[in-house]
C-alpha cells in the first residue's frame, strides 16, 4: 500500500506507537528548552553539555554491547583514564618534581619493562614446566622489588615538592584537546589488556575482569599522588575555550552584552558553555558518522553476524576472539575520549568522583533505554537518561515532600525519607533498566534489522 | 497394536521438518533398531518419541495410551527410559549416585533394582564410589544404561550406544541389551553401526530423509541386497 | 628462641587469625556465587548486595531485640537476629527470581542477559538498602569483644608479643564451619541435594531423570540467600557494616569462586581462603617480624610490605588474572563453557 492511499488514522496510529527518531530528538530538545525557560539557560546548557558527553560514552558502550554483545562492567575505569589524560597532557610540567624524582620514576619504569621482557624470555627459553614456573616467578618478584627500590625514594622526593600545590610530575603543557586523543589511547591500552586476558572465555569473565580493572585504575589514580596528585585532586586544567573573566573584560563583549540587554556575567557563562557544546557536538558528530559508517560497512555486518551466532561465524572461519578484542578496544577508546572531555569540561581531575553508579551503571541504563545496537538510540538514551538523572533530584525531593506532607515537620519518618530521597534515584534507574530489558528490550530506538 | 508406537511423525527443531511422516513401533521383549545414513532423522525420531521436540503432526502411543502431549519427565514416569548418545552420565557424581538419580522419580525401595543393575554390569559395583567422569567410555555407557534401568522402564531407548567404544566393548554391551530385552523391556536402538545392531534386531527400520524406506526383521534387512548396497557398505 | 616464638605469635595475631575470619566470610559469599552459577549458569553480580541486604535485616532486627533488652550475654545479639536475616534474605532471593530471573530462564535468554539483569538488580538493591538504613558506617556488635585479649595472653605466656582473638572472629569460623558441614551434608546425602548437583552437572540428563528445574532453582536461591545473609552479617560484625563496602567485596568474592572453579562448592571455600590469605599476607608490613628473626638490634629499613593496603583488592584481581591465564576452569575444575 502506498502512502497516499493509507488512511491518516493508520499512519497517525503507527507514528504514535513508534515515534520516529526525529520526533524523539525534537522532544528531547524541547525538554532542554523547558529547563532553559523555567530554570535558566545556563543550567540548560550545562545539562546539554553533559548530555553530549554521556552520549559519546554511551556510543562507546553501544559499540561493545550493541555491535558485539560484550558486557563491559568497567566503564568507570576507562572514563577515569580519559580524565588522567587531561592532566598528563594539559597541565604544565613541574620542573622541580622532575628534577627531584623524574629520573628515578623513569628508571623504575624501564627496569619494570626489562623485568617483563626477561620474564617472557625465561618463559620461552625454559621448556620444563615446573622449572619454568619457578623461574618466571623469581624473575617477576626480583624485578618487582628492584623496580620498587628505585621507585619509592623517587616518589617520596616528587611528593615532597611543594605538596600543597604540586607534589606531582605535572603534565606536558600541551593543548587540552590533545588529551581527548590521549585519553582514547590510554583507555584502549587498558581495554586491550583486559580483553586479552578474558575474551575467548565465558562472557562472565570479561565482565568480572573489567570490573576488577576499573576498580584498580581508580584506586591507582587515588593513591599514586606523584602521577596526578591522587585524592588531593588537580584543579585548573587549561581550557580549550575562553574564560568568563576574559570575556567580561573585553570591550567588544561589554558592548555586545549591552546591546542585548543581558548581564555580562550571564552572557559570558552562556557563551562559554555554548563553545563547549559546539566542540562536544563536533566530536559527537564525527564519532557518530564513523560508527554509522562502520556499522554499514562489511565490518559491521560481520560483527552482527558474530554476535547473533558465534558458532556459525567461527565455523565460517572468523576469528571471533580477535574481532571481539578489536571491538572492545574501539569501544573503550570512545569511552576514554568522553572521559577526557568530561575532565576538560569540569576543569579538574578528582579521582574520588569516579563511582561505579555514576560511571558504569548509569551509562548502561542509557544504552539499554536508548536502544542497544542502534547508535541513534544510544545517543538519545545518553540525553534522556542524563536529563532525568539531573532533574530527578529536585523532582524526587518534591515528590517526597508531597508524600510526607501529612506527617509533621519534625517527624523522624519524614526526615528519614527526605534524607534518603536521593537514594531512590538509583532504585528508579535500576528499575528502569530491568523494566526496559523485560518489556521493551529494543529500547526507545530499536536496532534496525538490515 | 505394538507397545510403543509413533505414527506419522512430522516435525523438526523449528527449521524445516526433519521428520516427514515416519512411523516406528517397538514391542516388549524385542529389540527394534533404526538405521539410516547421516542426517536421516534417526536421533530426531527417537527424541520425538520421548517428547523432546514439538511435533507438527503425528501421534505417540505407549501401551495403547496417547502420550503425544506429555513432557519428557512425565514420559519417564510412565516407564520410558532414554540413554542419550553423548553427555549421558553425571560426570561429577559417583557411579552409585548416577544410578540413584535414575530412580529419582521412584518413591519405593530401590536396593533390589540397584543389585539387578550391578548384577548386569558387575564392573560398576567395584567402581561405585568413583565419579562417572573418570570411567572408560565403555563403562560410562554401562552407567548410562544402568541409570535408565533404575527407573524399571518398560521401554528403553538408546541413541547410538556403540559410538566411541571399541568393537569388543560394544559387542559386550549388545549382549547386555539382549539380556535386558529378555527381562521384558521393549528396546529401541538408533545405530550408525548398522550391521552389528541389525544382527540382533528383531525388527529394523531404515530411515532416509525423515521417511521410512525399508522395514523388516533384522535378518531380512541384512539379506536385502539393496539395503546391503546402500546402507551397509556392500 | 623466644624471638622466634614472638615472631610466630606476631604472624598469628596480625595475619592468621584475621585472614581466617575473613576467609570464612569470603568462602560463604563465594559459595553463593558458585551455587547460582552451577544451577542457573550466570555470575550473579547482585551477590554482594544480597549479603548487604541480609546484614541489614539482621542489624534492624538486632536493634529491635536490643530495644527489648534481649541479648545473648557474651555473644553478639546479632547471632539471635541472624535466623531472621537468613529467612528474609532467602525470601527476597525467591521473589527476585520470580520477578526478574524466571522470565529470562523461560525465554532461554543468553547468559550475558542474565549478567546485565543481575547488575540492574544489584543497583536497585543498593539504592534500596541505602534508602532504608542510610549510607553510614554501623557497628552493631555487642557482648564480650575479645575471647582472648593481648594482656591475658602476655600474662599467661610471658612473651612480649600479644595474641588477641575477637569474639566475632571465632564466631565467623564456628558459624562458617557449621554451615559448610550442613551444606555438604545436604548436597551429598539428601535427595534434593543430589538432584541439585545432578542439575548443575548435566541439566538435560537431570530433566530426563525427572528432576523438576523450578524446584532445584528455588532451593538454590533459598540456600544462597541464607548463606549470603550469614556472610554479610559476619563481615559486618567483624569489621563494620557499610553499604558501599559490598560493592568492592564483589571482586574478591568472584576471584574466590573462579579460583576454585565456578560451580564447584568445595573450590569456592578453598578459593575464599586463598584470596583472604593472599590479601592479608601480601599487604602486611613484615618489618617487625623480620626484626625478631634477624640478629639482635637489627631492623629492616623500610616497612617490607609487598603491596600497600590501598591495593588489597588488586590482589584478588591479580589472582584472578593468573587463574584465567593458567587454568580458566579453576584449580578444582569447574565449568568454563
Amino acid at each position: 500500500m502506498s502512502d497516499g492511499v493509507e488512511p491518516l488514522s493508520v499512519r497517525l496510529g503507527r507514528t504514535l506507537r513508534r515515534p520516529g527518531k526525529t520526533a524523539l530528538f525534537a522532544a528531547m530538545a524541547a525538554l532542554i528548552c523547558i529547563v532553559g525557560l523555567a530554570q535558566s539557560w545556563s543550567l540548560a546548557l550545562a545539562i546539554l553539555n553533559l548530555c553530549l558527553i554521556s552520549a559519546i560514552m554511551t556510543l562507546g558502550v553501544n559499540i561493545q554491547w550493541g555491535y558485539a554483545g560484550l558486557f563491559n562492567a568497567g566503564v568507570m575505569g576507562f572514563a577515569a583514564l580519559g580524565g588522567l589524560a587531561g592532566v598528563l597532557v594539559a597541565m604544565p610540567p613541574v620542573t622541580a618534581a622532575w628534577r627531584a624524582g623524574g629520573a628515578g620514576v623513569l628508571s623504575a619504569l624501564v627496569l619494570a619493562s626489562l623485568a617483563t621482557v626477561a620474564a617472557v624470555v625465561v618463559y620461552r627459553r625454559i621448556r620444563h614446566p615446573a622449572y619454568r614456573r619457578t623461574a618466571v616467578a623469581l624473575v617477576v618478584v626480583a624485578g618487582y622489588f628492584a623496580a620498587r627500590a628505585l621507585f619509592e625514594p623517587a616518589v617520596r622526593a616528587i611528593e615532597a615538592v611543594d605538596p600543597s600545590v604540586t607534589g606531582y610530575l605535572g603534565g606536558f603543557g600541551l593543548p587540552i584537546v590533545l588529551s581527548w586523543f590521549v585519553g582514547g589511547a590510554l583507555a584502549a591500552g587498558a581495554a586491550w589488556a583486559a580483553g586479552k586476558i578474558s575474551l575467548g572465555l565465558r562472557a562472565d569473565y570479561l565482565a568480572i575482569a573489567t570490573l576488577g580493572i576499573s576498580e584498580i585504575i581508580v584506586a591507582f589514580l587515588k593513591y599514586e599522588e606523584w602521577l596526578a596528585r591522587g585524592v588531593k585532586n588537580v584543579f585548573g586544567l587549561p581550557r580549550p575555550v575562553p574564560y568568563e573573566v576574559d570575556l567580561q573584560n573585553a570591550a567588544w563583549f561589554q558592548e555586545w552584552a549591552a546591546s542585548l540587554g543581558v548581564s555580562q556575567v550571564d552572557l559570558s557563562s552562556i557563551v562559554v558553555k555554548l563553545c563547549y557544546a559546539g566542540l562536544f557536538a563536533l566530536v559527537l558528530v564525527v564519532l557518530m558518522w564513523l560508527s554509522e559508517a562502520a556499522l554499514r560497512a562489511p565490518w559491521g555486518r560481520m560483527m552482527r553476524a558474530i554476535r547473533d551466532n558465534e558458532t556459525a561465524a567461527e565455523a565460517m572461519g572468523k576469528d571471533v576472539t580477535a574481532r571481539h578484542l578489536q571491538v572492545f578496544v574501539l569501544g573503550s577508546a570512545v569511552i576514554g575520549i568522553a572521559g577526557a572531555m568530561l575532565a576538560t569540561l569540569d576543569g579538574q581531575f578528582t579521582p574520588t568522583t569516579y563511582h561505579p553508579l555514576r560511571f558504569t551503571f548509569l551509562i548502561w541504563v542509557m544504552v539499554i533505554v536508548g536502544g542497544s545496537g542502534n547508535n541513534w538510540g544510544a545517543v538519545l538514551g545518553g540525553f534522556v537518561v542524563w536529563y532525568f538523572w539531573v532533574e530527578a533530584e529536585p523532582m524526587g525531593l518534591w515528590l517526597m515532600d508531597f508524600i510526607t506532607s501529612p506527617l509533621s515537620a519534625d517527624s523522624p519518618v519524614r526526615s528519614h525519607l527526605m534524607e534518603s530521597a536521593a537514594h531512590m534515584r538509583l532504585v528508579v534507574m535500576g528499575l528502569l533498566l530491568l523494566l526496559v530489558l523485560r518489556f521493551a528490550p529494543g529500547g526507545l530506538i530499536p536496532e534496525e534489522r538490515r | 497394536m505394538s507397545f510403543l508406537v509413533g505414527e506419522d511423525l512430522t516435525g523438526g527443531y523449528g527449521g524445516p521438518d526433519i521428520l516427514q511422516g515416519c512411523a516406528i513401533a517397538a514391542e516388549r521383549r524385542e529389540i527394534t533398531v533404526v538405521v539410516g545414513p547421516n542426517g536421516a532423522g534417526k536421533s530426531t525420531a527417537m527424541r520425538a518419541l520421548f517428547g523432546m521436540l514439538k511435533l507438527r503432526s503425528g501421534k505417540v502411543r505407549l501401551d495403547g495410551e496417547d502420550i503425544t502431549a506429555l513432557a519428557p519427565q512425565a514420559r519417564a514416569r510412565k516407564g520410558m527410559g532414554f540413554v542419550p548418545q553423548t553427555d549421558n552420565v553425571f560426570r561429577s557424581m559417583t557411579v552409585q549416585e548416577n544410578l540413584e538419580m535414575g530412580a529419582f522419580v521412584r518413591d519405593d525401595d530401590i536396593s533390589d533394582t540397584l543389585e539387578e543393575v550391578y548384577g548386569l554390569f558387575p564392573a560398576l559395583k567395584d567402581k561405585r564410589r568413583q565419579p562417572a567422569g573418570e570411567l572408560s567410555g565403555g563403562q560410562r555407557q554401562q552407567v548410562a544404561i544402568g541409570r535408565a534401568l533404575m527407573n524399571r522402564p518398560r521401554v528403553l531407548m538408546l541413541d547410538e550406544p556403540s559410538a566411541g567404544v571399541s568393537p569388543i566393548v560394544s559387542h559386550e554391551l549388545f549382549e547386555r541389551i539382549l539380556d535386558i530385552a529378555r527381562g521384558g523391556v521393549a528396546i529401541l536402538i538408533v545405530e550408525q553401526n548398522a550391521r552389528q545392531a541389525l544382527e540382533l534386531a528383531d525388527k529394523g527400520y531404515v530411515l532416509v530423509q525423515g521417511r521410512n524406506r525399508f522395514t523388516g526383521t533384522g535378518a531380512a534387512l541384512l539379506g536385502n541386497p539393496e539395503v546391503r548396497k546402500s546402507f551397509l557398505g556392500g | 628462641m623466644e624471638d622466634v616464638v614472638n615472631a610466630v605469635v606476631l604472624v598469628t595475631n596480625f595475619l592468621v587469625v584475621p585472614a581466617t575470619a575473613y576467609g570464612c566470610q569470603l568462602a560463604l559469599g563465594a559459595l553463593g556465587v558458585t551455587l547460582v552459577y552451577g544451577v542457573l549458569r550466570f555470575s550473579n553480580f547482585a551477590q554482594g548486595e544480597t549479603m548487604s541486604f541480609g546484614a541489614m535485616v539482621t542489624i534492624l532486627f538486632t536493634w529491635l531485640l536490643q530495644s527489648w533488652g534481649v541479648g545473648l550475654g557474651p555473644l553478639p545479639t546479632a547471632l539471635l537476629a541472624l535466623p531472621v536475616g537468613m529467612g528474609v534474605t532467602a525470601g527476597l532471593c525467591l521473589l527476585t527470581d520470580r520477578w526478574v530471573f524466571r522470565f529470562y530462564r523461560r525465554t532461554k535468554a543468553q547468559p550475558v542477559i542474565f549478567l546485565v539483569v543481575s547488575v540492574g538488580l544489584m543497583f536497585v538493591m543498593n539504592g534500596f538498602i541505602r534508602f532504608v538504613i542510610g549510607p553510614a558506617d554501623r557497628v552493631f556488635t555487642d557482648g564480650t569483644r575479645f575471647l582472648l585479649t593481648v594482656r591475658e595472653f602476655k600474662a599467661f605466656t610471658g612473651l612480649s608479643e600479644g595474641l588477641a582473638i575477637k569474639t566475632t572472629q571465632t564466631l565467623s569460623l564456628v558459624v562458617a564451619v557449621v554451615l559448610v558441614v550442613l551444606l555438604f551434608w545436604f548436597l551429598e546425602k539428601t535427595r534434593t541435594g543430589k538432584s541439585m548437583r545432578a542439575y548443575s552437572d548435566n541439566e538435560d540428563l537431570a530433566l530426563l531423570s525427572g528432576v523438576s528445574p523450578e524446584k532445584v532453582v528455588a532451593v538454590t536461591w533459598l540456600i544462597v540467600g541464607a548463606l549470603a545473609a550469614v556472610a554479610g552479617t559476619l563481615y559486618g560484625l567483624d569489621k563494620s557494616y557499610k553499604p558501599f563496602t559490598f560493592l568492592s567485596l564483589l571482586l574478591p568474592i568472584f576471584a574466590a569462586a573462579i579460583v576454585g572453579g565456578l560451580g564447584n562448592p568445595l573450590g569456592a571455600i578453598v578459593g575464599g581462603f586463598v584470596v583472604a590469605f593472599s590479601e592479608v599476607f601480601l599487604t602486611y608490613p613484615y618489618r617487625k617480624f623480620l626484626a625478631y628473626l634477624g640478629p639482635e638490634g637489627w631492623r629492616p629499613d623500610g616497612l617490607v610490605q609487598f603491596l600497600s593496603t590501598d591495593y588489597k583488592f588488586a590482589i584478588s584481581f591479580f589472582i584472578l588474572v593468573v587463574v584465567l591465564l593458567v587454568k580458566p576452569t579453576g584449580v578444582f575444575s569447574g565449568k568454563s563453557s
